[in-house]
């Protein structure tokens, strides 16, 4: 289980990252194709996701809310735009209202998702496509706690006077 | 910011820009496409703030603001934060339940 390499295009907005599971392809791909696997990683603990409608097959919808400490959901969905199980999923995902109907009105990223079988272990490469800064703004403050943790370590940086 | 990055060529323009300033004319001089065409990209990336413009006597003078670029960076940052965290909890699943075939 170890990340392998992290590239980050600002230009692009784009974010792939890459990983080495210690797992066959069938069992990783359980990971994003089993519902109730993919709701123990999707959110953080502090915001854990259920999903409501899950089917990975092309054209198909996945529904999902995450549940904030204080009981708010945030609602989400993806669309299959290709899936080759065990190897690949491209999904769009956007963000719904509070029945899950998609919410036009907010932007819509892309996510690419590829396995490969490297003797028993998997590598895994994941990357996500946002359409604005403002998109990733938005995903983050969708109980990203990672994510905050990461920002205020960056201001507790740019206190204690490094701000590189 | 919305879709200003996604051409190529305002994509450009940004980075050339973040360099040094130019004018709008200078950089319609670097592109296959009109004057008009390089403005309307300028407009783009002005409104995205990605960009400012400035006059100097006759002359737009484009530059690249720095603190948008960074600030995509920064959320990318965060974004690496959120996937190493998911990661982590994969891990996990696989080691609680290394055969899986809950499904």
């Amino acid at each position: 289980m170890t990340v392998t390499n992290v590239h980050k295009d600002p230009d692009a907005l784009t974010m792939t990252i890459t990983v080495e599971l210690d797992a066959s392809i069938e069992r990783a791909w359980q990971l994003w194709a089993d519902p109730r696997q993919l709701e123990r990683w999707w959110g953080p603990p502090t915001y854990p996701a259920t999903f409501v409608d899950h089917d990975l097959a092309p054209g198909s919808r996945a529904t999902y809310y995450m549940t904030s400490p204080e009981g708010e959901k945030y609602h989400g969905w993806w669309e299959v735009l290709a899936v080759d199980p065990p190897r690949r999923l491209e999904v769009k995902d956007g963000f719904a209202d509070d029945s899950g109907k998609p919410n036009d009105d907010l932007p819509v990223g892309r996510m690419v998702v590829t396995l490969d079988d490297r003797g028993g272990k998997t590598v895994m490469e994941i990357t996500s496509h946002f359409p604005s800064a403002e998109a990733m703004e938005q995903v983050l403050s969708m109980g990203q706690e990672e994510g905050m943790v990461q920002a205020l370590g960056q201001i507790e940086g740019i206190l204690a006077g490094d701000a590189s | 910011m919305f879709h200003a990055l996604a051409d190529g060529t305002r994509r450009d323009i940004v980075l050339r820009t973040l360099d040094g300033e130019y004018s709008v004319s200078a950089l319609a001089r670097r592109y296959p496409m009109s004057f008009a065409a390089v403005q309307k990209h300028v407009a783009v990336l002005e409104a995205a703030g990605l960009v400012t413009k400035q006059r100097k006597g006759r002359e737009q003078l484009v530059r690249g603001n720095v603190d948008t670029v960074r600030r995509a960076t920064q959320l990318l940052d965060r974004f690496e934060a959120v996937w190493r965290g998911r990661i982590d909890r994969m891990g996990e699943i696989l080691a609680d339940d290394p055969n899986g075939g809950t499904r």
